[in-house]
């Protein structure tokens, strides 16, 4: 149900583009704060590459640590944007409005910062350059497997980031020209360039509606391919026990929709907060948001047990043993217990209640409560599965991260977040457009003896 | 005989949508007018003319290059780094159906990114258009392209429609 205000144009663009004109001190607190967790992790990146990878946790057979953790997780985050915005336009669902853009750009850095896990993982970043500007090097005559999977990975991930940068763009272009009338001097100029041209011309605006439409259409294939193919990583590894399901792919996008959707949550509630975005990021809005996670949190969670059904199913010794690892060894039982509180038996039940989806700090516990499970997830995913607890096998052996990995882990949180409150510099975060045409379509109808707020839906 | 501009301002759509009734009544056909706004009306709200496009064929050709070249790529580095693994064939399909889809799917948004842009008619400049930046905080513009011998009368319906102010290039 409509449950805004209805406002001019005017305060419309003065309220969002507050973000682009005032700095509040506790903003640059803020950012400035991350700014030092980010400093602090490139030191840590960098003193890692002096002196290589044996400053990290990562021994044989454990050779996925924190960082790849760390990839997994984040490429599940860059599932929410996409998914959120594309599935809610193309359904025409009312509530999107102030959720979309926020949930894009928090695709497109999360997916940023997915992709340089593997690099610093890589121990020696700088041999990408030999990926991209000169033939391979075979300086110890290995030739890469052009075959593996893991040639897949950097396919579906740039396709992804590359759209889903593309896909904020067009829908920017509007906004932007607001900004460049509002604009003067050097700022202007550039606003200027990057609007194209923009006049809002009737024919401009069919095309923005269509964009909208198609490219949400042609996103979301890539959307499920790219988690699918994360998935088969792990999936193809045939060695490796635990790993090789076949319900991974559909388990990983699931999954990545839980955590995503929960980041999408706590980052419309903070951003509410940091700008006083009150009447644009409603309570109606965190509570339909709230209804969707209940849905995809039960499905996940259907996933999670299949997954477990079927690797024991098969009573193989060696997929037994690492159940038996991942469930009754410390540390990893203490993980999964957490994991298991944290990602569903706490949020899910909580959510049932219309009272907890509407109280904003409730959302936010329950959302961040979510992706701390989900970040135990994954390790609990890689870690005991690479540990090769076998039964004939003297020599598994587990695996402790270093200081320097929880540092670069902690690091690119910051780094998502700072490069979040850094974009609300630039661009606004709520669609300025969006809102405006909420308005336009909104209206009242009187049924009985009561008037309901009705939203006109074009076809 | 050289085509001129005129835009009126108005303060709603109501008023901008009588505007464009006036025009049609005073022989203006439908081509020769647009509306600039800050808001995406629904579809016809404004008495605007029909875009006709080619947008949907966008898509079609850049898959299919997007398509081609993956397959050239896949084909390519195998067949360049010859590499027999298990008496199997050099081309493996199945890594090949993957990068192809991923090259396809990219090759479609892309061209789809460039058809938007050419279809919207949005090009680098705005400076040799008509336009006033009111209309970014709320305001409708009514625009009119015709023959110079067209624009007085263009200029009184306008004004006579209710525009706050009118412009001229």
């Amino acid at each position: 149900m409509y449950e805004g205000k209805h406002l001019t144009n005017k305060r419309i663009n003065d309220d969002l583009l507050s973000s682009l004109t005032k700095s509040s001190l506790v903003y640059w607190a803020i950012v400035g704060t991350l700014g030092l967790v980010v400093l602090a992790a490139t030191v840590a990146v960098a003193f890692m590459i002096n002196k290589g990878l044996g400053v990290t946790g990562l021994n044989r057979p454990v050779m996925w640590g924190f960082f790849i953790t760390n990839f997994v997780f984040w490429i599940g985050i860059s599932h929410a944007g996409v998914m959120l915005s594309a599935i809610l336009r193309l359904s025409k669902a009312e509530w999107r409005r102030p959720a979309t853009r926020a949930a894009e750009v928090l695709t497109i850095f999360s997916l940023m910062t997915a992709v340089l896990m593997p690099l610093i993982h890589s121990g020696r970043p700088w041999r990408l350059v030999y990926w991209v500007m000169f033939p391979y090097d075979f300086q110890r005559g290995i030739w890469m497997d052009i075959r593996s999977p893991l040639v897949w990975d950097p396919a579906a991930v740039n396709t992804y980031l590359t759209s889903s940068i593309l896909f904020v763009f067009v829908a920017l272009i509007p906004d932007i020209a607001i900004i460049r009338d509002r604009s003067s001097g050097i700022k202007k100029i550039v606003y200027s360039v990057l609007s194209l041209g923009w006049r809002g011309t009737t024919r401009q605006w069919k095309f923005q509606a269509i964009a909208g439409i198609l490219l949400s259409a042609l996103i979301l294939p890539v959307f499920v391919s790219v988690h699918s193919i994360v998935s088969w990583d792990f999936g193809m590894a045939i060695a490796v026990k635990s790993w090789h399901s076949t319900i991974f792919a559909p388990y990983f996008v699931i999954g990545a929709v839980h955590s995503g959707v929960s980041g999408v949550v706590s980052v419309m509630i903070f951003m509410r907060w940091l700008f006083g975005w009150q009447n644009y990021v409603r309570h109606e809005h965190i509570d339909a948001l709230g209804r969707l996670l209940l849905v995809i949190a039960i499905a996940w969670f259907y996933f999670l047990l299949m997954e477990f059904f079927f690797g024991i199913y098969g009573q193989e010794g060696d997929e037994l043993a690492t159940r038996h690892m991942q469930l009754l060894e410390p540390p990893w039982q203490w993980f999964f217990i957490v994991f298991i509180i944290t990602a569903f038996l706490f949020p899910v039940p909580m959510w049932l209640f219309r009272r907890v989806r509407r109280n904003l700090w409730l959302m936010l516990i329950t959302t961040i409560s979510v992706n701390i499970g989900m970040w135990l997830e994954r390790l609990l995913i890689i870690v005991p599965g690479l540990a090769r607890k076998q039964v004939f096998s003297g020599t598994w052996y587990t695996y402790a991260p270093s200081a320097i990995e929880i540092t670069i882990i902690g690091g690119t949180f910051a780094m998502v977040l700072m490069l979040f409150l850094l974009f609300a510099k630039i661009f606004p975060l709520i669609p300025l457009f969006d809102i405006k045409e909420g308005q336009v379509l909104q209206d009242k109808i009187k049924v009985g003896k009561i008037e309901v707020p009705a939203v006109i839906r074009e076809d | 005989m050289a085509t001129k501009s005129i835009l009126g301002l108005y303060e709603n759509a109501e008023y901008a949508a009588e505007a464009s009734e006036s025009l049609e009544n005073a022989g203006f056909s439908k081509e020769e007018f647009d509306f600039l706004t800050d808001t995406p009306y629904p579809e016809g709200a404004l008495g605007e003319r029909h875009h006709s496009h080619r947008l949907y064929v966008f898509p079609f050709i850049g898959a299919l290059l997007g398509l081609s070249t993956a397959l050239v790529l896949t084909i390519g580095t195998q067949i360049s780094y010859p590499l027999i693994t298990g008496g199997k064939p050099i081309l493996s399909i199945p890594p090949m159906v993957i990068i192809s889809y991923e090259g396809t799917m990219l090759g479609a948004i892309l061209f789809t990114i460039i058809g938007i842009i050419f279809e919207s008619r949005l090009g680098p400049s705005l400076k040799s258009k008509l336009y006033d930046s009111r209309i970014s905080e709320g305001l409708i513009g009514l625009i009119v392209d015709c023959n110079e011998s067209k624009i007085d009368t263009a200029e009184q319906v306008l004004t006579q429609a209710g525009a706050i102010e009118i412009k001229r290039k």
